[in-house]
């Protein structure tokens, strides 16, 4: 929405770069924190890449590894856990470099007090930029206490090694636990970024299926999210919602709230809202605030796609060109010119917003579950017009976000009438504001004209995407003539990352566009994009899938096979699917799945499967059923009984294949898996009847 | 009002429309169950009512007393985890686990009907509760392997 204030301003068009910013904690009160003991930090002279951190000034510190008198380990990260089970494979990490037993590893994560600066947990990025100097670290902290050991004993180092948390002397009976080594030690120490780090084929923690961490808590219930949370005193709190988007606040009359015991009622440009001692008579303090709205005109989903073309950026942003499209296109033996139309859908994330505020000494701290706890910090830091240093962000284990939490409104709004009440309020959306409210995938047009030879060799591309985003937008297949271009726009829905970003939609509209070209070639689109593409490892993951599928099968009459293949920030996959027709009724059914993925080198092989197979359900939502309906600026299906979304019943058959590169540094996986399902089942669609669809969600109902 | 909720008795002070999930979540601070969508159409606020799978999103507090309610709080037996929670853990299920609590409290009233479910089975009684996070084959495996014990 163009008339977005900038405390809940959204996210156009992915990943955004915010200022860089210090975590501020000196020597003295880091081990006041943390206790005696050794830890080791990053500082800026260890020479990490800076992008991911901010450059620390020398007399200051971002902690990462703490071992105490106990020899417990504590790990510090501002990375954000939710439900990638980030929070094992990270762990794991360290219990590769750094010899104890998981449950002697806590990882702190998310706060802003104490974890170092981070830009949010988003993009795949934990594993490949946090894990390496995760690994590092742990590494040092183990040298440190070797070396500890050995000129405590006088003896070599090399004569030293470390197990379980105790290190040994090889050459006598002499052993000493690490907690006794720190004991009364405060030292701290920076990452020695030489230091030796284990080679895959060594490890012994990470590449194994450690369970969840601190799964307990959750299969009891006794984790608390921060819907669950409760402080003494707590109000809770409600927001008056606008009846529609982009309307504006005329008039307000709050008195009758106003009157009722116990509540206050904040109101601040349009921004109203109530803090009450329970929570129904805070719905009922709302629903008796009077306001007059004025709407403005809003286009409605019906029109939507003409909308886009009218209102997005004409010139474009060049997102790779090469050559003379238009005249290799024209001069083609075998063409297709199609569009391409992408619904806006939902992440409803099951746990909806929350955001608990409490002020004290005008310090405010927030607990919040989003992907972007520092991001969150600077947006309260701007709405209260107050120093960053004297609010604490803490983002517990979040009931997921698939991109859609990185952002805090419901901890911007508790914070909002704490202050007020100058008591600590809670805040949870309710389903239907998070529909309405939350932000969602963009909605877009895709326009591609694309030509091949007889010979089944690409000759020119074409690739228009309006709105939707630039991820995936690249072809990885090898063209020599290409104009890609981006079309943005400021779109009338809230809109921002999703998993996988644009790439949903770009990789569906390519592997459609390819999957028609082997068809009208008369080739066969598995071979046809072998043919075509670069990088031995999407080959790979394709031909694994294919393999698994048993692709050169024919099917039974009735049945399809689909395949497409899709990569994004390092990692790879390929999705095969077979439907079959129901002969009485023509309605296509997806019956079986396989997924190949590979993310180089494999850290937890379950927790990759359990995304894996994830992505693939919550992607055949946005490939089979999931569109937001809208008119006049309102949402028409802002519910789980409107909205549908995948059900046990709508789960294929779903066979994973999971290829190890163990000389491959690893990378995330949350997103790319989700990418190849859309055009693998609409591929099979057409494949059983000739009938090809170019929108998502396909619409198998017809 | 009074509820017998993991049988003990609680006395509650709470509004005449107010629903059993918020007087678990709201009055007594049982957050295991949890809130999703308050319409019956997810599942994460399933509560056992006389053993039978319940959305307590849905159900009046007040038309609760006199009958058993069980929470996920209330599965734990002397300090030991219920065997379908066991059966979750092994089969490590989860991803931000927000629907674990309503997952297994659907599970324990499945298998109280139906000792050994077939995958369809599973698939209906299971119908009505939604895993954003997409973890259906793993929640069908762990329902298997805890009706094997
Ligand atoms: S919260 Fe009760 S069914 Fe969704
Ligand atoms: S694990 Fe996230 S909703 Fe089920």
């Amino acid at each position: 929405m163009k008339a977005e204030k900038p405390d809940i301003a959204p996210e156009q068009y992915e990943l955004f770069e915010k200022p860089s910013h210090q975590f501020k904690m000196n020597r003295r009160s880091f081990f006041e924190i943390l206790g005696s003991g050794i830890a080791v930090t990053f500082t800026l002279t260890t020479g990490l890449s800076k992008e991911l951190i901010s450059p620390v000034p020398e007399d200051q510190v971002a902690a990462w590894i703490h071992v105490n008198e106990t020899g417990q380990v504590t790990v510090y990260t501002g990375k954000a856990e939710v439900g990638q089970n980030i929070r094992t494979s990270l762990a794991q990490i360290v219990a590769e470099e750094f010899p104890v037993s998981m449950d002697k590893i806590d990882m702190v994560m998310g706060d802003t007090a104490l974890t170092p600066y981070d830009r949010g947990t988003f993009g795949s990025r934990s594993i490949p930029y946090m894990g390496p100097q995760l690994r590092k670290a742990a590494a040092t902290a183990r040298e440190i206490l070797m070396d500890m050991a050995a000129a405590k004993w006088k003896i070599e180092r090399r004569q030293l090694f470390m197990e379980n948390g105790v290190i040994k002397n090889t050459t006598a009976d002499q052993s000493i636990n690490i907690g006794e080594l720190t004991k009364g030690e405060k030292l701290l120490k920076s990452i020695n970024d030489k230091v030796n780090i284990k080679r895959v084929d060594e490890w012994k923690v990470a590449g194994t299926s450690i369970k969840k961490v601190r799964g307990e808590s959750f299969v009891t219930g006794k984790h608390k999210f921060v819907s669950d949370m409760k402080l003494p005193g707590m109000l809770y709190g409600k927001v008056l919602r606008a009846p529609s988007f982009g309307a504006s606040l005329i008039s307000v009359d709050a008195k009758a709230a106003k009157d009722m015991n116990g509540v206050t009622v904040v109101h601040e440009g349009d921004f109203i809202g109530v803090a009450a001692p329970d929570l129904a008579t805070a719905s009922k303090a709302i629903k008796a605030i009077k306001a007059e709205w004025k709407t403005t005109p809003q286009p409605s989903r019906t029109e939507i796609f003409d909308y886009i073309r009218k209102h997005s950026d004409k010139n474009g942003s060049d997102e790779g060109s090469a050559g003379d499209a238009a005249n290799a296109f024209t001069n083609a033996e075998v063409k297709i010119e199609k569009t391409f139309t992408i619904d806006y859908i939902a992440h409803a994330p099951l746990e909806p917003r929350a955001g608990l505020a409490q002020w004290a000494n005008n310090k405010l701290t927030v607990w919040t579950g989003t992907q972007r706890p520092f991001g969150v910090q600077e947006d309260l830091a701007e709405v209260f017009n107050m120093p960053k240093e004297n609010i604490r962000v803490i983002q517990p284990d979040t009931g997921s976000g698939y991109g859609g939490k990185h952002t805090g409104e419901a901890g911007i709004e508790a914070a909002r009438l704490a202050k007020a009440a100058t008591m600590p309020v809670k805040i949870v959306w309710t389903r239907e504001e998070e529909f309405t409210w939350a932000y969602f995938r963009p909605a877009g047009v895709i326009d591609i004209k694309a030509s091949a030879g007889k010979d089944g060799k690409l000759t020119s591309w074409e690739f228009h995407n309006h709105n939707s985003g630039g991820s995936g937008i690249e072809t990885p297949y090898e063209v020599t003539n290409k104009k890609i271009q981006f079309h943005g726009m400021d779109s009338p829905l809230r809109q921002g990352s999703y998993r996988g970003l644009a790439a949903t939609a770009n990789v569906f509209a390519r592997e459609c566009i390819m999957n028609d070209l082997a068809r009208e070639l008369k080739q066969d689109p598995l071979e046809f994009r072998l043919k075509n593409l670069r990088e031995q490892r999407m080959k790979d993951v394709l031909q694994a899938a294919a393999q698994k599928f048993g692709w050169n099968k024919k099917p039974d009459a009735n049945h399809g096979y689909g395949i497409a293949c899709g990569n994004e920030k390092g990692s790879y996959v390929a999705t095969c699917a077979e439907v079959s027709i129901d002969s009485s009724n023509a309605i296509p059914k997806l019956l079986r799945v396989v997924v190949a993925f590979e993310c180089g080198a494999i850290i937890n092989p379950e927790h990759l499967k359990n995304q894996i197979q994830g992505a693939v359900i919550q992607g055949l939502g946005g490939a089979l059923f999931e569109r937001i309906d809208f008119k006049d600026g309102k949402i028409l299906n802002a519910s789980f009984s409107k909205y549908r979304v995948p059900r046990f019943s709508d789960t294929p058959e779903l066979d994973v294949v999971m290829l190890n590169r163990k000389d491959i540094p690893s990378v995330g996986a949350g997103e790319t898996p989700i990418l190849g399902i859309a055009p693998a089942v609409r591929n099979a669609i057409d494949h059983a009847t000739g009938r090809k669809m170019y929108g998502l969600p396909l619409d198998m109902t017809t | 009002m009074v509820l017998n909720i993991n049988n003990k008795q609680h006395s509650v002070n709470a509004g005449p429309d107010e629903s059993l999930l918020m007087v678990l979540r709201n009055h007594l601070d049982l957050t295991g169950s949890k809130y999703g969508c308050g319409e019956g159409a997810c599942g994460a606020c399933t509560v056992l009512i006389d053993g039978k799978a319940t959305r307590s999103c849905i159900t009046p507090a007040s038309s609760m007393e006199g009958k058993e309610i069980t929470t996920i709080e209330g599965l734990e037996k002397n300090g030991e985890l219920h065997p379908v929670q066991t059966a979750f853990l092994n089969a490590d299920v989860f991803q931000c686990a927000y629907c674990a609590p309503g997952m297994i409290m659907s599970a324990v009233s499945l298998l109280q009907k139906n000792s050994n479910p077939s995958d369809q089975d599973i698939v209906s009684a299971m119908q009505g509760n939604i895993c954003r996070c997409g973890t259906y084959p793993r929640i069908i495996k762990a329902i298997q392997e805890a009706s094997t014990v």
